[in-house]
């Protein structure tokens, strides 16, 4: 059992280091009047916290989710369905992406997790994939096209989001909210049954543990964080399409995942910073910067076990 | 219910049918025998597309565009074998997905260095242009009906390798313990390359056949891919008879679902409602079906024995 208790995260001065660069970077960037770059870091703390709540079933529990962007979806949704009906209320819509990607996790885990391996990964995708064309196929949100949110949520004048600023910091607090969470919930004893059930499951439940219950918590949970993403998403861009739950974009952040360090507090925010950066780097030298990313993930899946996640932590456990 | 339009969507779902079989019957096998998960399985689709249409516009001529396009569509399945899949076997299914997305990037970019971003269009020959009485009338677009007889053709043709020949029995032995396979002294590299480069070939030949009717356009294999990958999960993954039974079911409930949905809505519902929501269900029908029969049989309708 002493394996699976986790040390606390290591290195203490570098989460220090970024998150006070991520404090400071809203003044920073005013000062050298380059708000495209505010821009950038919203996207990747946004796409930092979906990718840590798939790291949360993904490397902490060894279920391979191939459709966690369907969540983000549900949320952005759950911003634009309301403003289409006129309806901005901030705490309302939060509720919606809350309660609608926790529904969701909980009807399709009923069934996703009887399955296991390479059905499990199969099923997840399918049901993204299911929302996916259901939005598609629903004209009166646009379908295809999408809706545009013309308003942020609005939290009733006390917190005004239309400041790109605000909207930052709030994004910000989340996702080191999300951070703190994970780490509480994977050090906790009910994380410690989840992380038994990925390396033993059989020997947990002749333990006595009820271990589909505990996974399908973790589950609703990891949907539920990605739900918020994709709140603070559908206000980030104003614009929402069904093609936020492509089942490319569920590619994405596994790879993500996997680059940053699937089973590492940090790896999914780190593996995002890597993507978005290099997105931003290699789109404005080339149109053809996936190619040059695809390269990589091949790489890193021959080669790169543990990701990068793994130089912020001291002691990993169990891989 | 209009009976012409019955005969015909069930023609359209069986065609549906058989390119989703093309498409499943390299992914299950591919899976049965190496336990290998390859995204990038629809890319094998859109190559194929690309090759064929290519070449059909330079010689003129579908036919030698088909023919050779197969052979360019294996020999790029093979290289990708040799070169990336192969190194994947040993490693677990994340890396597998992480790698086989990766090379779904790579491909999709080289189509668009090559092609450009366009798709690519091309016509039929005169001679499959035409219309065919199929019941006294009923008429129905002959090329389409080829596409069935092909895809049902090489149903067959598989069938029978794998249930008759040496190679099948390999196959099949492989499936159950490929271990075992290599210990009694069979190549089964030489195995894996072989199976994963028909596997491409299938896939390719189904991406060419559509490609008159839609066009080769970037990413047309990503999102059949995902409906394939219904069918195997239905079927029972490593199973070809399930993939064979899932693709058709799969096939005719789409199409069909798509085109009497919100006739059979409105017996229940007001008119209006079923326009709005007919087709919403219809996309959701095939989940739907595959999440019942999961329910009920985890493993899919035909779970290959032995493991």
């Amino acid at each position: 059992m002493r394996q699976l208790v986790q040390k606390p995260p290591g290195r203490y001065w570098l989460v220090f280091a970024a998150v006070l660069v991520l404090l400071l970077a809203p003044a920073a960037i005013a000062y050298l009047d380059q708000p495209f770059y505010l821009d950038v870091l919203m996207r990747l703390m946004i796409l930092a916290i979906a990718a840590s709540s798939l790291n949360l079933i993904l490397g902490y529990s060894g279920m391979i989710s191939l459709g966690h962007s369907v969540y983000i979806g549900i949320g952005a949704y759950a911003v634009g369905i309301p403003a289409y009906y006129d309806q901005y209320n901030g705490l309302l819509q939060l509720a919606l992406a809350l309660g609608g990607a926790g529904l969701f996790a909980l009807v399709t885990g009923l069934i996703c997790l009887r399955t296991r391996g390479a059905y499990f990964i199969m099923i997840t995708l399918a049901f993204a994939q299911m929302m996916y064309f259901t939005f598609v196929s629903i004209e009166e949100y646009g379908g295809d096209d999408g809706l545009v949110i013309y308003a942020r949520s609005d939290f009733a004048g006390l917190y005004d989001l239309e400041n790109n600023v605000r909207l930052y910091y709030l994004v910000l607090g989340c996702l080191l909210l999300t951070l703190l969470l994970v780490h509480r919930i994977v050090n906790s004893h009910f994380g410690m049954v989840i992380r038994g059930a990925k390396s033993n499951d059989r020997r947990m439940q002749a333990v006595g543990f009820p271990t589909f219950r505990y996974r399908l918590t973790c589950y609703v949970i990891s949907g539920m964080i990605c739900g918020l993403a994709g709140w603070l998403m559908g206000n980030f861009t104003g614009f929402i399409s069904p093609e936020m739950m492509d089942w490319t974009r569920s590619g994405e952040l596994i790879a993500m995942v996997i680059l940053g360090g699937p089973g590492s507090l940090f790896g999914p925010a780190i593996g995002a910073a890597v993507f978005i950066l290099m997105e931003t780097v290699l789109a404005e030298v080339t149109i053809y910067w996936h190619l040059y990313l695809g390269l990589l993930l091949i790489l890193v899946a021959k080669f790169g076990r543990g990701g990068l996640g793994g130089l912020f932590q001291r002691n990993r456990g169990t891989p | 219910m209009d009976s012409t339009l019955l005969v015909i969507q069930i023609l359209n779902g069986l065609q549906l049918g058989v390119l989703l079989f093309l498409l499943a019957a390299g992914l299950t096998l591919v899976f049965g025998i190496m336990d290998f998960i390859n995204l990038a399985h629809g890319s094998f689709y859109m190559v194929g597309a690309f090759f064929c249409a290519t070449l059909t516009l330079w010689f003129d001529s579908f036919l030698l565009g088909l023919l050779l396009a197969l052979p360019l569509t294996l020999a790029v399945g093979v290289v990708v074998e040799l070169l990336v899949v192969r190194h994947l076997y040993q490693e677990d299914h994340l890396q597998q997905i992480l790698a086989t997305f990766g090379l779904i990037l790579v491909a999709d970019t080289l189509v668009h260095i090559i092609w450009g971003p366009e798709g690519l269009t091309f016509a039929l020959p005169e001679v499959l242009n035409g219309q065919v009485t199929v019941l006294p009338g009923i008429r129905f677009p002959i090329y389409r009906i080829l596409i069935i007889s092909v895809g049902l053709l090489i149903a067959a043709g598989l069938y029978w390798v794998v249930a008759r020949t040496r190679i099948g029995m390999l196959i099949r032995a492989g499936a159950s313990n490929r271990r075992m396979v290599g210990a009694l002294g069979v190549d089964i590299r030489y195995l894996f390359t072989l199976v994963f480069g028909a596997g491409a070939v299938m896939a390719g030949l189904a991406g060419l056949m559509i490609a008159p009717i839609t066009e080769a356009s970037i990413g047309m294999g990503n999102e059949i891919l995902i409906v394939a990958f219904v069918v195997i999960v239905i079927g029972g993954i490593g199973s070809i008879k399930g993939a064979f039974l899932g693709a058709l079911l799969v096939g005719l409930i789409d199409t069909l679902g798509r085109s009497f949905l919100d006739g059979m809505l409105k017996l229940v519902l007001s008119n209006q409602a079923a326009e709005t929501s007919a087709p919403a269900i219809s996309a959701m029908l095939i989940y739907i079906l595959m999440a019942a029969i999961l329910y009920f049989r985890p493993q899919g309708l035909f779970p290959p024995k032995g493991r």
